[in-house]
């Protein structure tokens, strides 16, 4: 027996002292707070990327974990800056013929590549058309089916001659549009516009594969990247604006488990974090703590109704649900992000044609009144012959998630008391989800829409009837009409107005019930300053300093 | 020897033929798409999509250039990324997920069996039930909260080890105890009631009664036999280990394969599910093989072929 106990003390001897030889000191990018460094150390901002992306390639990239890193390597024709206007970037200006579909862009004169190689109206040319090539297959190629033939040639029906894009030389771009449309400018702010070098990208087809063969026009530049681990951004000096940007760097780890990366950004590992895991949210919140900030979005959460189902064909039925679903409680003690209960579809956030917040002048037209959905419920049950006992066998569908999950309780919870029906719970793989509301195979199932563009249209054009996100089926050929007319012209006038009744008109009927507009909390620390989030798209470093 | 090595190779490669082929059928038969998202993505860019990847084919069609591309060892292209192919993903995955899984094996094996032969040489004892208090332990509580409190503890309060990520040996060792955790607790039960078995033998008592000392008849005769249970598991175990645990991988950040095999599934990525799943059935068959040799190294009474035939 003691030759078996000296056996494992001995084992645990010798592990600890493997253990102690190789941590004896703690990590190495230690916090703010130590002897003042030589002032040449480089200013790397730390943030987390989350996941590694699906590809740095504009063309074809897909979502935030590819959009970060590339809103920081490239520029489009225009930019946004921090205070969310729309202004010039690798464009200097432009002009809107008569017929309202012919843009002249003038590019700037000082632009180059990473590389040094100038950047030229035909570098623009070849990359939108790139876009719309249907070998390339790009998931986003319909953002740019606003130019003439760039449907028809994405479904191979077009030549890629008659695309409305064509350089007229080096520093002149025109455009010709497929109709006139509002937020066209905006749009070249978006990544599936940004410009790809002709020649880089013809002589190599994998470029965007490896830091070693990456090139951009942006800010900064790639310069490492480890997949699946690490990617480094540099200043890049070759930018025109070179001298506004103030950090030498950025690191981005892709670290996807949210609590290590809280855990780290508050060991000082991470100097930003874009994302927070919800309990940490609601306690900064709670706390006042600085370090949270609640940035905007441009989003909405909404439950689809399935319009094609009895009873929920029936707008009294689907306005009875609205209004005893009591928004302002799941905002603050479910969310508790510093959400805003929904007035609409349409969040805040953008402007009218007089320049005012769209949503004020859009009016509420959510209520939350149970005395009402009770006397509508009674009403559109006693019309459709349903029973309260029927809905027992209909269910809410929401995608795995815990913060779905306790929205979804607190509805069923909601709708229990005020309307006396027990609905039931049904979380499925998010894959599943998209397919069963393609299907139709659902009654009431959770949805979030966030925004392309910073205009009213992006979420209006969701319900129109052959809309391609439709899944409540909502099919109003007055919507239709009204939404279409706003869509081909660009008197603002008209288009507000539109939009606003199109609106009220969705609201009166219902398909969809919106519950909340989305924040961005995000957390930085004190000592870096500068960053600034547009409204539809993730926090930007590109004027960020640290000042530790 | 060599028969019976030819005959398992074949055996291999048919099973791995019926892994190929199920979960091909299993993949295309579960609802979803590799290209649905919540986006206005028009009928036109889903059908260029489709076509890029071979997916408007019919499916026995796929099945074919599938198998085909196999056999010449190309798992194809990630439907999710467009920066790496399946290959890519494994042959970088994979060295990093087998470093921890090395690391937890040997620690696993280090203390599994030491625990189960000290719990059984004193059973009913304190350290019987210390040893198996710890093993419960290993056994019961998910890696996720094991992981988890050995970053908020070692990581971070203390700050001896780094808090994630990938990079340096001190990098690892936090993944591989949280990992090997769960599999000594395996190996330390097994090995205890093999253990007591192998005790109550008559051998064990002859070779007492013959004045050879404790510790040899521990050594020699007890655990030699009693370790047999646990290598028959441990080809299993292994294969488990160095493919890399998903959620370790997850909470630790690190840049492995066992990542790929749970979000594969979700994003119904098919190359990258199939190349994941043939990847894991290759490693396991081989590591089964390996696993019957040293059996029949262990204990000459097994014999894998029957003689005199």
């Amino acid at each position: 027996m003691k030759k078996s106990l000296v056996l494992v003390l001995a084992m645990l001897m010798v592990l600890s002292m493997a253990l102690s030889a190789c941590a004896p000191k703690p990590p190495a990018e230690t916090p703010a707070g130590e002897t003042p460094a030589p002032a040449a150390e480089p200013k790397i901002l730390k943030a987390n990327n989350e996941f590694e992306p699906g590809s740095l390639d504009p063309a074809v990239a897909q979502g935030t974990h590819d959009s970060w890193v590339l809103d920081h390597v490239f520029e489009g024709l225009y930019k946004r800056d921090p205070e969310g206007k729309i202004v010039p970037g690798m464009a200097k200006e432009y002009k809107l013929a008569d017929d309202n579909v012919t843009y002249t862009f003038t590019l700037r004169d000082d632009i180059t590549w990473s590389n040094g190689d100038p950047v030229t109206a035909h570098d623009f040319e070849y990359s939108w058309k790139r876009v719309l090539d249907s070998n390339l297959a790009a998931d986003y190629a319909f953002q740019l089916y606003y130019l003439k033939g760039g449907e028809a040639y994405n479904s191979g029906t077009g030549a890629i001659e008659d695309v409305g894009v064509k350089a007229i030389d080096d520093k002149t771009l025109e455009v010709v549009l497929a109709a006139p449309t509002a937020y066209f400018v905006e749009l070249t702010a978006f990544y599936s516009y940004y410009p790809v070098s002709k020649k880089v990208v013809e002589a190599n087809a994998d470029w965007a594969k490896s830091a070693d063969t990456y090139v951009s026009n942006g800010p900064f530049k790639l310069t490492e990247w480890e997949h699946n681990a690490k990617i480094m951004l540099m200043k890049n000096d070759k930018y025109y604006d070179a001298s506004l940007v103030k950090l030498d760097g950025i690191e981005l780890a892709i670290l996807n488990d949210e609590n290590t990366a809280w855990q780290k950004y508050e060991g000082g590992e991470f100097d930003f974090l874009r994302l927070v895991p919800q309990a940490v949210t609601a306690q900064l919140k709670a706390q006042g703590n600085k370090e949270l900030i609640i940035g905007g979005e441009l989003a909405t959460y909404y439950y689809n109704l399935n319009t094609k189902l009895k009873p929920f064909d029936n707008p009294k039925i689907r306005k009875a649900l609205s209004m005893t679903l009591d928004r302002q409680t799941i905002v603050d003690k479910i969310a508790q992000g510093g959400q805003l209960p929904a007035e609409g579809v349409v969040p805040f956030g953008m402007t009218d044609e007089n320049g005012g917040e769209y949503r004020n002048g859009a009016g509420k037209l959510i209520e939350y009144n149970v005395e009402e959905g009770k006397r509508l419920f009674a009403e559109g049950l006693a019309e459709t012959g349903f029973k309260v006992e029927d809905f027992s066998k209909f269910s809410i569908l929401y995608n795995t998630l815990e913060s779905h999950k306790k929205i979804a309780q607190a509805a069923q919870e909601m709708w229990r008391t005020n309307l006396g029906v027990e609905l039931q719970l049904e979380n499925v793989d998010f894959q599943v989800k998209l397919d069963r509301e393609k299907a139709g195979d659902y009654q009431i199932s959770r949805a979030g829409w966030i925004g392309d563009y910073i205009d009213p249209m992006t979420f209006m054009d969701l319900w129109l009837s052959d809309g391609a996100f439709n899944d409540a089926e909502y099919s109003n050929p007055e919507y239709d009409k009204l939404v279409l007319e706003a869509k081909s012209t660009v008197d603002q006038k008209v288009r507000m107005e539109n939009m606003r009744k199109a609106e009220q008109m969705l609201m009166a009927d219902m398909p969809v019930v919106p519950v909340y507009f989305y924040t961005r909390p995000y957390v930085q620390k004190p000592y870096v300053t500068g960053v600034f989030k547009p409204l539809n798209r993730d926090p930007y470093f590109i004027y960020a300093d640290m000042n530790k | 020897m060599k028969k019976y090595l030819l005959k398992r190779i074949l055996m291999a490669v048919v099973t791995i033929w019926a892994v190929i082929t199920i979960t091909f059928i299993l993949m295309h038969s579960v609802p979803g798409n590799p290209f649905r998202t919540e986006s206005k993505m028009p009928k036109v860019v889903y059908e260029n999509l489709q076509k890029k990847y071979g997916l408007d084919k019919p499916l026995s069609e796929q099945y074919f250039i599938y198998l085909g591309k196999i056999v010449r060892g190309d798992f194809g292209d990630s439907m999710k990324s467009r920066v790496e192919t399946v290959n890519q993903m494994i042959t970088r995955g994979f060295p990093v997920s087998g470093v921890i899984g090395i690391e937890a094996l040997l620690i696993a094996l280090c203390f599994g069996p030491a625990l189960g032969a000290v719990a059984a040489l004193n059973q009913n004892r304190w350290p019987d039930y210390l040893s198996m208090i710890i093993a419960i332990l290993g056994i019961s509580v998910p890696s996720f909260i094991m992981g988890t409190v050995f970053i908020q503890f070692l990581a971070r309060n203390i700050g001896w080890l780094p808090i994630g990520g990938w990079g340096e040996f001190r990098h690892s060792v936090l993944p591989s105890f949280a990992l090997a955790f769960l599999p000594m607790a395996q190996i330390a039960r097994l090995m205890r009631s093999s253990m007591l078995e192998v005790l109550n033998q008559d051998y064990i008592k002859t070779a007492k009664s013959k004045g050879i000392t404790k510790a040899t008849v521990v050594l020699k005769h007890a655990v030699r036999n009693a370790i047999l249970p646990v290598v028959s598991i441990l080809g299993t175990v292994a294969s488990n280990l160095l493919v890399g645990s998903f959620v370790i991988e997850k909470i630790f950040g690190i840049p492995g394969l066992g990542m790929f095999f749970i979000m594969s599934i979700g994003n119904r990525d098919y190359p990258l599910i199939m190349g994941t799943t043939i990847f894991y059935a290759i490693i396991l068959v081989s590591l089964l093989l390996m696993v019957d040799i040293a059996y029949m190294l262990i204990d000459p009474r097994i014999k894998l072929v029957k003689e005199g035939r």
